[in-house]
């Protein structure tokens, strides 16, 4: 693996040996590192305790905690499994998930971040010597220290350069050999242009001298290039630790055995136990088993469906009550979950088309600079004849037409937003997330799962009589089935006391049954209760000889929800609820939430439909959804949220990730949105205006080395403050 | 302005050591987990010794 062997490389070197991590590496074969989630940890005293927690485990080698990512890693022997530590920081009140390794890049994301660092280091060094130097020649120095001073600034700046700017050469060079211009051609250029005349210059005894410029350039846009890196690689880390949580196992039962297996290796045929609580991994029949399955993340129904032997299930289906047999019908690239993952790769592709407004003013900027460089030297050399003139007029037009400004508009203010939106919960995945949620005009919500929070909550408790309420507590209390988990948890917050029942036991897929005082009492769905189930989710009591009772659940609202439409219908928005559940409550959730325009029933094509129609007709679409019949749609709208509870498919498809609980971020992404566009906006204004000024000065032959550092620097500390500003 | 000559190289050799410094702290991680690192000051563990 990737990193042990660079803990391995490391450690070798001896002043590595003073970290504790590194140093306790001690080589041995069977060692493996497990990385383990730790959300809630924020003190010295978790760190030490957690740590302390994990050593004490057999067959844990080392343990460090590491606070900024929130994480542990873990050199362990093979026998380890990371579920066992989960458990045991569990057991001393830690939150602990586990982490799929395989899918954390963060190691070569590392690396990169590293190398953009020292090569930003060695141009800041470089940078401040030249200008200290450069400094001295402005004030006034001549002749023979002139000339001396200049000598050690191309002594520094050609192996700083060399170095430093070795990206944006790169980069270049890329986009030359296919025939196109990007940003970094014109910075190359005027890199090396810089670098050659003043080196022609220094040989020459001449006046003026670019290598501080030359310097300068490199440094500023290789902070822009940082900045920008960091913040997808925040955003690229988190989203692959979301990812990871999701451990995709899955029990295989080979010859009445079980072997947890990845559900990569599962083929068809192959029997799967799915215990309750589980989600299916595959496509499937049921071979054994009764239960009810959740669908809300495929389809948005809220109510459970009974799942009996023969009945076709698709993977990401939840298993609620009973364990099912599962007989695999399709895995993999065939399963269903697949066939909805290539839709979204298809939509992903239309997606990518964007053009940034950086990319829309490359395209601008880069042929017009060359195009006026090269008409000024042009012009010169003819007005002159004088080729050494003529080329330090183009070179001085270049540097100071020179994107530091341009390079830090973009990163500057999408690092501020990003960071603003990320401390409000609100995970940014996309780099051109931002510039599309500002132009969103249409909103479109899911429901379950997005507005509500998926679990349900009893309703009309305060109609039902006392001895009812006990008795359905006392018959809820034997069942982990999500309706009865959360009757237990609404009647205990009412101070309701259990009545004493005999013989408890649960029926998979039906419910829960007992008796009190010799009479049979049931509590379940209304089929088994002999009831007429009605519009709402509901669980119905029955009492042997009397009339059944029904408990109706709705949908917990999600916090926030009712401020996120009112602040977006304040920010100008059309709110629209999309939602697969039933329409009863769809219009009763729409009216509480002061939602207008909403649809029930819909399929997942059709909202994908829906989202399509709308941007047909010119509006922009931000879709707010978390289940797998949101996923075409938040693929194909114009920008995506989903929440942190979504299924994998649809946190994928999205450019935004909700990681609390609350939607009232959503609200404030849009507005911070459209704030940050406006700095994007301002900056290249700020940027044209010192270009307004300054090239003009070039063109003339006016610019002096003094001239172009004065106008680097102060138009890339006017953006960066404006960037500022967001915060 | 003999003592540029003195001056100069000064200069460059204490940026230099700035700059090896950063290399060093880069290359072995000390910017890995900063906020671990604050906190882990505060902790009283190896504060007699050294984690071994």
């Amino acid at each position: 693996m990737d990193g042990s062997l660079e803990r391995g490389g490391l450690a070798a070197c001896p002043a590595c040996v003073a970290l504790p991590n590194v140093g306790d590496v001690t080589g041995g074969a069977a060692e493996k590192e497990l990385l383990i989630s730790l959300p809630e940890i924020h003190c010295a005293a978790c760190i030490s305790g957690v740590e302390r927690v994990l050593a004490a485990q057999p067959g844990v080698a080392s343990a460090r905690v590491n606070l900024t990512l929130k994480r542990a890693t873990v050199e362990a022997e093979e026998a380890v499994q990371s579920g066992a530590l989960v458990a045991a920081l569990g057991a001393a009140g830690f939150k602990a998930h586990e982490l799929d390794a395989g899918l954390l890049t963060s190691t070569e994301a590392d690396k990169a971040g590293r190398d953009l660092l020292m090569r930003l280091a060695v141009a800041g060094f470089a940078m401040m010597n030249v200008m200290l130097l450069s400094v001295a020649v402005w004030s006034g120095a001549d002749g023979a220290t002139r000339d001396l001073f200049h000598w050690i600034s191309a002594a520094i700046a050609f192996p700083a350069v060399g170095f430093a700017a070795r990206p944006f050469f790169a980069s270049a060079s890329v986009a030359l050999k296919a025939g196109r211009l990007n940003m970094d051609v014109p910075i190359t250029l005027a890199i090396l242009l810089a670098l050659g005349t003043s080196l022609y210059e220094t040989i020459h005894s001449g006046a003026h001298a670019y290598f501080d410029a030359a310097l300068s350039l490199t440094f500023f846009l290789l902070a822009g290039r940082y900045l920008d890196f960091r913040t997808r690689a925040v955003a690229r880390s988190a989203a692959e630790e979301l990812a990871a949580l999701e451990v995709p196992r899955a029990v295989r039962l080979l010859d009445g055995a079980e072997e947890t297996v990845a559900v990569g290796e599962l083929a068809v045929g192959d029997v799967v136990l799915v215990r309750p609580g589980g989600r299916m991994p595959v496509d499937g029949v049921i071979v054994e088993g009764a239960s009810e399955l959740d669908r809300a993340l495929l389809t948005g129904e809220t109510r459970p469906v009974v799942a009996i032997v023969g009945q076709q299930v698709s993977a990401g289906e939840v298993n609620l009550t009973g364990p099912l047999t599962v007989q695999v019908t399709a895995a993999g690239k065939d399963s269903s979950l697949h066939r909805m993952a290539d839709l979204v790769a298809v939509a992903e592709s239309a997606k990518n088309k964007y053009t940034s407004l950086a990319d829309r003013a490359a395209g601008l900027y880069a042929p017009g600079v060359h195009i006026l460089s090269a008409l000024a030297g042009i012009g010169w050399y003819l007005g002159t004849m004088d080729a050494r003139v003529a080329l330090n007029i183009a070179a001085a037009v270049l540097i100071i037409t020179c994107p530091c400004a341009l390079g830090l508009a973009v990163p500057a203010v999408v690092t501020a937003a990003s960071g603003k939106l990320f401390r409000k919960g609100l995970l940014i995945k996309d780099g051109t997330a931002l510039e599309r949620l500002a132009e969103v005009t249409h909103v479109i919500f899911d429901k379950t799962g997005t507005l509500t929070m998926g679990t349900p909550e009893p309703m009309n408790l305060c109609d039902i009589q006392e001895r009812d309420k006990r008795l359905a507590l006392s018959l809820a209390m034997g069942s982990a089935h999500p309706l009865a988990m959360a009757l237990t948890g609404a009647l205990r917050g009412d101070g309701v006391l259990p009545l004493p029942v005999e013989g408890l036991r649960e029926v998979p897929g039906y419910g829960t049954e007992a008796r009190c005082k010799g009479r049979v009492v049931r509590l379940g769905r209304a089929e088994w209760v002999d009831a007429e189930a009605g519009d709402e989710t509901a669980t119905w009591l029955s009492v042997a000889g009397e009339a059944p009772v029904a408990f109706t659940f709705a949908d917990a609202l999600r916090p926030g929800a009712a401020e996120a439409v009112a602040a977006l219908k304040a920010a100008g928005c059309e709110v629209e609820l999309l939602s697969g559940d039933a329409p009863g409550a769809v219009t009763r959730f729409a009216a509480a939430l002061g939602i207008d325009s909403y649809q029930a029933g819909v399929l997942p094509a059709e909202k994908a439909a829906r989202v399509e129609a709308l941007q047909a007709g010119g509006a922009k679409v931000l879709m707010v959804g978390d289940g797998l019949n949101d996923t075409a749609a938040l693929a194909a709208a114009h920008a995506s949220v989903s929440p942190a509870t979504a299924l994998d498919a649809a946190r994928v498809a999205s450019d935004i990730v909700l990681l609390g609980e609350s939607v009232a971020p959503v609200a404030e992404a849009v507005t911070t949105a459209r704030k940050a566009v406006k700095r994007i906006r301002e900056n290249f204004q700020i940027a044209t205006a010192y270009n307004v000024i300054a090239v003009p000065l070039a063109v003339a032959g006016m610019a002096t080395p003094l001239v172009a550092a004065l106008a680097m620097s102060a138009s890339s500390i006017t953006v960066s403050l404006n960037a500022l500003r967001l915060r | 302005m003999e003592i540029l000559v003195y001056l100069i190289p000064i200069s460059l050799i204490l940026g230099g050591i700035g700059l090896g410094a950063f290399w060093w702290a880069v290359r072995s991680r000390q910017f890995d987990d900063p906020e671990g690192d604050s906190q882990r000051i505060l902790s009283d563990e190896w504060d007699d010794h050294p984690r071994p």
